[in-house]
């Protein structure tokens, strides 16, 4: 699908040069009692170090193919076919679905770690930040001393802008963007090729959001991984990422750079989508709510 | 540490209050319990003035001392560890009853509580982490062993074991014939061998509740956001279901094994009188039986201080596994 979409002329874009996630024709099914295919025949492919941005309206199955890429999911869930690529960059090429077992749990976070949904909820409230960060060298690097695991933990946190002493601290102890800007510094850890952002602001108030996102940004410049940002915000996007792909129905319905999208989008839903947020300077009232019906069911 | 006194603090308002309430309840009571003790006690032999006199001072019918005074006096009793003297069994004193039943009464109904707890904890925990599986499946029969009366229970496993296979002894604690009660192998071997069928009932009427409640905690916090994300970090599987689903979803059944742990003592009465254990409930039986009021209050006394110690223990452990607990300063 990616071959039809218009990406800008020019220079070869890095997503066909130096690729680091190739997804080819990915279907996701819930084979509940009435089969649901959240994810149809989606292709992408996705850039070192770029940002690519996945918009589109709740259930049309964004969050599910997210899942799938590392492979989350859980029944009913099934990825009934296609294929997911990762090229290290180290020059080796994984299979991802084809992944079992411990190798699959390496795979995991050492190279695509994730940001979920509800950061309120992604930490443990029983355990202390500490630990959860810990958990995650404990895991991956085994043969780690604990200070030296103990002096990471105390970087990351500080590389997101969050005090050292908050290791001690319980996830009910910090405010809503500190417990976001812990995961993310969860998700550094390990120094993964690529970044999945489930929708990683949606909860938290515009100031906050925009502290993280710039935290984001600066983050990815400086150590250059990729983020699959996943968002319903298509203006939040349009500022943040490279290449947009907007998803509906299980299906991406276009996928061009950032300012193509939004100053030429070709399908009639990014359209829509794009004259569903008021502008500040246009008339009054002048935007269209009305985005049909949907049969993809609510995902997660 | 603040947290861990004020824990104390209201620990010892409720003992305060348990206690005065225990010296009180008789002295509210209508009536003259001491003539009824007395000749009730005249009726086995005679009655020592230290007897009339231990029994009015506990139960508080001596009306030479204002009330403050016997008040003292009571609480001078309780640190001494003198509770007045058994009628039932007289002429033992109540604290060498209490001292001789309880150790029974601990070691096999508190024994039987905590494998009950750790057994349906760590099945719950099975269960619900491989839903569908045979230790899922064994819940409805063992939900089903603890709806059934224990007495009823009780009784045909004893008729069972004890009278048909013959595996297992009919009553008591020990066999009194052949060993001899301390530190000795033949006696320790020989309490096991006669707890073991009481423990064996007691642990298979409770065991399906502490499964039940375990599997459905651990059911919900299985689909929290933590789990998928410590699934999305590459935890190990058995770490994810030790250190983060099982470690949050056993904080409720903590607080019921709090409960349960505080009626040890006092829920004791059933297994102990089916069996005939020389526990403390048989010993309860019998004082209610024969009036033996110095006995009552003296039991009385320990299952509040055993029901009270219980919960504080839970209390302060509750803070520290479950840090949201804590007050904040």
């Amino acid at each position: 699908m990616t071959a039809t979409l218009p990406t800008t002329a020019g220079r070869a874009p890095r997503h066909e040069v130096d690729p680091v996630l190739e997804i080819t024709d990915l279907s996701i099914e819930y084979q509940a009692e009435k089969v649901v295919r959240a994810v149809d025949h989606v292709s992408l492919t996705l850039g070192r170090g770029e940002v690519l941005g996945l918009a589109g309206e709740s259930g049309c199955g964004k969050s599910t193919l997210a899942y799938g890429i590392n492979r989350l999911l859980k029944t009913p869930a099934v990825v009934t076919g296609g294929s997911v690529m990762f090229h290290s960059r180290e020059g080796h090429t994984i299979d991802v679905r084809a992944l079992e077992g411990d190798d699959l749990r390496f795979f995991r976070w050492e190279k695509i770690s994730m940001v979920f949904q509800g950061a309120m909820n992604s930490l443990n409230p029983v355990k202390k930040v500490r630990d959860q960060l810990e958990d995650v060298f404990t895991t991956h690097r085994p043969d780690l001393g604990k200070k030296v695991r103990r002096e990471r933990c105390g970087e990351l946190l500080e590389r997101v802008g969050v005090d050292r002493n908050r290791l001690n601290a319980y996830p009910h102890e910090l405010s809503g963007g500190m417990r976001q800007r812990v995961m993310i510094a969860m998700a550094m850890a390990l120094d993964p090729q690529v970044m999945i952002m489930d929708e990683p602001t949606t909860a938290l108030d515009v100031v906050v959001q925009r502290e993280i996102l710039r935290e984001i940004t600066r983050l990815r410049s400086e150590l250059g991984f990729a983020v699959v940002f996943i968002t319903h915000d298509l203006p939040l996007l349009l500022e943040i990422s490279d290449r947009i792909a907007v998803m509906r129905e299980g299906r991406i319905v276009e996928l061009a750079e950032a300012l193509t999208l939004y100053t030429q989008p070709q399908h009639d839903y990014t359209k829509t989508l794009l004259g569903s947020f008021p502008s500040l300077t246009g008339e009054r009232g002048g935007f269209v709510r009305d985005t049909g019906s949907t049969h993809a069911e609510e995902i997660r | 540490m603040r947290f861990v006194l004020q824990k104390l603090g209201f620990y010892a308002v409720a003992l305060w209050a348990a206690v005065t309430l225990d010296f009180l309840i008789p002295r509210l009571m209508p009536g003259n319990p001491v003539d009824q003790l007395v000749s009730k006690l005249a009726q086995k032999g005679q009655v020592t003035p230290e007897t009339r006199r231990a029994i009015e001072l506990l139960l508080g019918a001596d009306l030479d001392q204002p009330l403050w005074q016997q008040y003292l006096g009571f609480w001078g009793q309780i640190a001494r560890g003198d509770l007045g003297r058994s009628v039932a069994y007289f002429p033992a004193s109540v604290s060498d009853m209490i001292g001789q039943t309880l150790p029974w009464t601990l070691g096999l109904i508190g024994l039987s509580t905590i494998i009950s707890f750790l057994l349906g904890v760590g099945l719950g925990t099975f269960a619900g982490w491989k839903r569908g599986s045979w230790v899922d499946n064994l819940i409805p029969s063992l939900t089903m062993l603890q709806s059934v009366p224990y007495f009823w229970l009780a009784l045909i496993l004893l008729y069972v074991f004890g009278l048909i296979l013959g595996v297992s002894p009919l009553n008591g604690g020990y066999d009194p014939w052949n060993t001899f009660p301390g530190w000795n192998w033949a006696f320790i071997q020989s309490v096991i061998y006669y707890g073991t069928l009481p423990a064996i009932t007691i642990v298979v009427s409770s065991v399906g509740g502490w499964m039940l409640g375990m599997r459905n905690m651990m059911v919900s916090t299985l689909s929290e956001d933590y789990i998928l994300t410590a699934e999305a970090k590459g935890i190990h599987p058995r770490r994810i279901m030790r250190a983060y689903a099982a470690r949050n979803a056993v904080l409720p059944s903590v607080a019921g094994f709090a409960i349960s742990l505080g009626f040890v003592v006092a829920g004791s009465i059933v297994a102990e009188v089916v069996f005939s254990y020389p526990g403390i409930g048989n010993m309860l039986l019998q004082a209610v039986n024969s009036n033996d009021y110095a006995l009552m209050q003296g039991i009385f006394l320990v299952i509040t201080l055993s029901v009270l110690g219980a919960n504080l223990l839970v209390d302060l452990l509750y803070g520290v596994i479950d840090p949201r607990t804590r007050a904040r300063s």
